[in-house]
């Protein structure tokens, strides 16, 4: 079972890799979302593996079937055509992408050389189970519970206000 | 009994934040910026989770359930920004909103 965890693990991290790779260089949003859902699914197996399946469970339902149907419904009302995606490959070509690439490599170089020479001891996989973070999120972490609970209230009240049509605006939609 | 070693957790989260912010930084439409912090918060969240895994304590699971909590509210009010924005400019290129009078 420890060695079906740990092959699992590595396929699911090189899953995940791939898939949210190509997600941020598609040029149709469908598909980078169809994607990004592939790399939460590999990042549900990774937390499996981790020995979090309380997580497993949330990152499938929440992300990959709350979040990211968020995101479908918002590209299927915005209904973009051939001429989004000729801009957006537009947008791609060129050297725009060298540079943060670039970047983006030179710092994640120097993590994982941070990473590798501080050799941390130990290794992951120890289960911790659903009754175990049930116990600490309402024991020493209520007071977060609480706080979480206060933005949610605060981003549904800001969605609901930016997501009303302006009175008075002309061409405003709906 | 032979484990996963905790740096492979922590790259791995490292690689994803990464990618995420490479995707942010290189796209120009507001969706796909939406989508690259998205991938950069569950980078961040491995990261977490690797960590507290190591210790046997849920203290990371829990740290990863608020990164959920975020970004959740994160994405309801910006796709909510992101509509209100292609209502007024109808196209989604992050360089037009470069002018904040409406």
């Amino acid at each position: 079972m420890t060695m079906f965890l740990q092959s699992a693990f590595y396929v699911a991290a090189v899953i995940a890799i791939i898939s949210t790779a190509m997600a941020i260089t598609r040029t149709v949003a469908v598909h980078a979302l169809l994607y990004l859902i592939v790399s939460l699914l590999a990042i549900g197996v990774v937390f499996y593996a981790m020995g979090a399946p309380l997580l497993a469970a949330l990152e499938v339902i929440i992300y990959a079937g709350a979040i990211v149907v968020l995101f479908l419904f918002v590209v299927m009302m915005l209904n973009l055509g051939g001429e989004a995606r000729q801009s957006e490959r537009q947008w791609l070509s060129g050297k725009s992408w060298a540079g943060p690439i670039i970047l983006s490599a030179i710092l994640l170089a120097e993590v994982i050389y941070l990473i590798v020479r501080a050799q941390p001891a130990g290794g992951i996989g120890a289960m911790v189970g659903p009754r175990e973070v049930g116990l600490a999120l309402y024991g020493p972490y209520l007071i977060g519970v609480e706080l979480a609970s206060m933005l949610l209230l605060g981003a549904v009240v800001g969605a609901s206000h930016l997501g009303r049509s302006a009175p008075g605006r002309t061409g405003a939609g709906t | 009994m032979t484990e996963i070693p905790l740096a492979y957790g922590l790259i791995l989260g490292g690689i994803l934040f990464a990618l995420g912010l490479a995707g942010l930084l290189m796209r120009r439409n507001l969706l796909f910026i939406l989508i690259s912090i998205e991938i950069m918060l569950n980078g961040a969240g491995v990261a977490f989770v690797a960590a507290g895994s190591r210790w046997g304590q849920p203290d990371g699971q829990i740290m990863f359930l608020f990164i959920l909590a975020a970004a959740a509210a994160e994405v309801s009010v910006g796709l909510a920004l992101l509509l209100r924005f292609y209502r007024q400019h109808h196209t989604l290129d992050a360089n037009r909103a470069s002018e904040m009078r409406s």
